[in-house]
């Protein structure tokens, strides 16, 4: 949650840019109408549409593949809320990806109880077998990209590694982590966004 | 679903023996079919309590409570009854639209029990939400689960789902002439959503950020109304107190320290896994009688013994027993039960610099003791790490915590600093060591990613 790990999708990008200024987005400008019906759905859901933006957000980091500038705006516009509000939320939480993920996002927790059982190693074997570096963004070929995570409550099976959201691995070694990654290359896990 | 939890064959759900003491929670856990409804009313006496429940008067059952002297499992260990009893009642002038939240933002390092309650015992959860309604007559409640949880939040929902077709949920709920819902709420990776307040916000849609309190959330809760706040575990002992009785409930555990609570042991232990116990049972029993010891065959230097942000204790204290006030006395506290073992091998300076790197990456950035505290409390235990350290650092780190502790919105400011704070005392000499040597004292196993591997992430 601090500033380093949320701040301006495109200013925490390597895209050697000035503080402020902004690369034109790339990515596709507008929701899917499936994914702006979801959302406006969502909205009806809760006492308050404000309390829509959470979900929203998941919407549309499914339909983008990643929380662009674009899905926040878009967010925003189907729920009838002001961008900044919409901006200010998804740079809180981190699991609102702000840059492009791979299409397996390896995520490694390394906090005290899963290092005690050599979580590090885990993450280390996890990059040098992927090439992809927590921060940096998805492998030229787009298959992976890796996090660093805190708890994820697995800590009495732990190291815990997490690929994309959905698969959690328990007592995971460095052999494990070769297993895993396979299992990924041969298409046996979900793909970010399934 | 390729979603799992370790299964029994590798994992530990017995409490006390489980001849000599059922569990109370963790029924039929390990048995991936056992949160079905049917199952938890065939098997484990589900929906007794709630169909009792809805007989009596509201007040009755916040008294049954009271008489449990039961008290909060997500940390703070406050008196569940008493927390009810602040609600609001209804009045000619002022009718109030009350809610209940369940607390499933299980977030702590050291902590995995909730996850177990919500993968195996979702009905039971869900009976002890309906008669929380029940008692605080609200109109819903909410369960706020952290986002990582997917699969769980899938699971409650289908569980919701069932509990709603057999009318414990819904319009006139048994034809008692009760109305109440439950709605999932998932969050996005914060630690600090943990956090009551946070949590509320964070359930309206906003920033995680604490509240200043008062108002409190039984005046001013979720959506501006009056609201509870409670933990898994906390809620998934309604059901069993009700059917025993808050007396008999209260014989369990020790004085001023009733029931069971689901221990999770991590670390170097020969058998971590989740143990349901009375509360006021020795360390030393979890750690070698049911954990099996060390499992590295050096000896424990060091435990954590409720969540990472319990100050921790060396070997003098293993004999604690584990109960909210007798961790208190020793300076340490019960937390959210999740005790973390390190043997002597284990680098505390280490172990202490990853903590401190969570909370300040955890913390939201609202108070500046938290937010500048818990940056600068990683930056100087990272120099000590990293041999740049000197010897005033340990006076500047003393100096620091209390300048954070209780200067804060929240306790993320508190939790931080007991780690460090409870190392400095218990473990000076390896600190020193750092700063003296430039090397661990202790030869064990990296705990700290390689810089060259995490810079760009920190």
């Amino acid at each position: 949650m601090t500033a380093a790990s949320n701040s301006d999708p495109v200013e925490t990008s390597p895209s050697g840019l000035a503080p402020g200024q902004r690369r034109p987005d790339s990515e596709r400008r507008v929701l899917s109408p499936e994914a702006e019906a979801e959302i406006r759905a969502l909205a009806q859901r809760y006492p308050d549409p404000l309390a829509a933006t959470l979900p929203a957000l998941y919407v549309a980091q499914k339909d983008f593949g990643f929380v662009s500038l674009s899905a926040m705006r878009e967010t925003a516009r189907v729920l009838g809320i002001p961008e900044s509000h919409i901006f200010g939320v998804a740079t809180f939480y981190t699991m609102f990806q702000k840059q492009p993920v791979g299409k397996y996002h390896i995520q490694v927790c390394t906090n005290v109880c899963c290092a005690l059982n050599g979580a590090a190693q885990v993450l280390e074997k996890v990059v040098e077998r992927t090439g992809a570096k927590p921060g940096d963004g998805p492998t030229p070929d787009g298959l992976f990209s890796v996090e660093e995570v805190e708890c994820l409550a697995s800590c009495g099976s732990g190291p815990c590694v997490q690929v994309n959201y959905d698969a959690y691995e328990d007592f995971v070694d460095e052999v494990g982590v070769d297993a895993i990654l396979d299992a990924c290359r041969r298409g046996e896990r979900k793909a970010w966004g399934e | 679903m390729m979603s799992r939890v370790a299964g029994p064959d590798f994992y530990t759900f017995e409490g006390f023996g489980s001849d000599l003491f059922p569990n109370l929670m963790l029924r039929g856990a390990g048995d991936f079919e056992n949160w079905h409804r049917e199952i938890y009313e065939r098997k484990h006496e589900g929906y007794i309590a709630l169909r009792d429940a809805l007989k009596r008067e509201p007040a009755a059952i916040i008294a049954e409570v009271k008489a449990s002297q039961l008290r909060g499992r997500g940390g703070a260990g406050f008196f569940t009854g008493q927390k009810w009893s602040f609600m609001p009642k209804d009045t000619p002038e002022k009718r109030h639209t009350r809610y209940i939240v369940c607390n499933a933002d299980e977030g702590e390092p050291g902590t995995f029990k909730d996850r177990a309650i919500l993968e195996f015992n979702p009905h039971q959860l869900i009976e002890g939400l309906v008669i929380a309604g029940w008692a605080m007559q609200c109109k819903a409640g909410f369960i706020y689960v952290r986002g990582e949880f997917k699969w769980l939040v899938d699971k409650l929902d289908a569980a919701i789902h069932e509990a709603r077709a057999a009318g414990y949920l819904g319009k006139n709920i048994l034809g008692s002439g009760f109305d109440f819902d439950l709605l999932t709420y998932r969050g996005a990776g914060a630690y600090i959503c943990g956090e009551e307040t946070a949590l509320l916000n964070s359930l309206e849609g906003r920033r995680g950020e604490p509240r200043v309190k008062p108002p409190f959330p039984a005046q001013v809760g979720a959506y501006g109304q009056p609201t509870t706040v409670n933990n898994v575990e906390t809620l998934a002992a309604i059901p069993p107190i009700l059917r025993m009785g808050g007396e008999a409930y209260a014989r369990i555990g020790a004085l001023n320290n009733t029931g069971t609570r689901i221990f999770g042991i991590s670390g170097h232990v020969k058998k971590p896994g989740l143990y349901e116990l009375p509360l006021g049972l020795p360390l030393a029993f979890l750690l070698n009688d049911l954990a099996g010891g060390s499992r590295t065959g050096r000896p424990i230097k060091a435990v954590i013994p409720g969540g990472s942000s319990a100050p921790m204790l060396d070997a003098t204290a293993f004999d604690v027993p584990m109960d909210f006030d007798s961790l208190a006395q020793r300076g340490s506290m019960a937390g959210s039960g999740g005790v973390i073992v390190m043997d002597e091998d284990t680098c505390i300076v280490q172990a202490v610099l990853r903590l401190a790197r969570f909370y300040a990456h955890e913390s939201c950035g609202q108070c500046t003791p938290c937010r500048e505290g818990c940056a600068w409390m990683m930056k100087v235990l990272d120099r000590i790490e990293h041999g740049e350290g000197r010897m005033e650092d340990l006076d500047l780190l003393e100096s620091l915590t209390p300048r954070i502790g209780l200067r804060t919105l929240c306790a993320l400011g508190d939790a931080a600093i007991g780690p460090v704070q409870s190392a400095l005392e218990a473990f000076r000499p390896e600190f020193e060591h750092h700063i003296t040597h430039k090397a661990c004292l202790a030869g064990g196993r990296r705990l700290l990613t390689s810089p060259a591997v995490s810079a760009a992430a920190h």
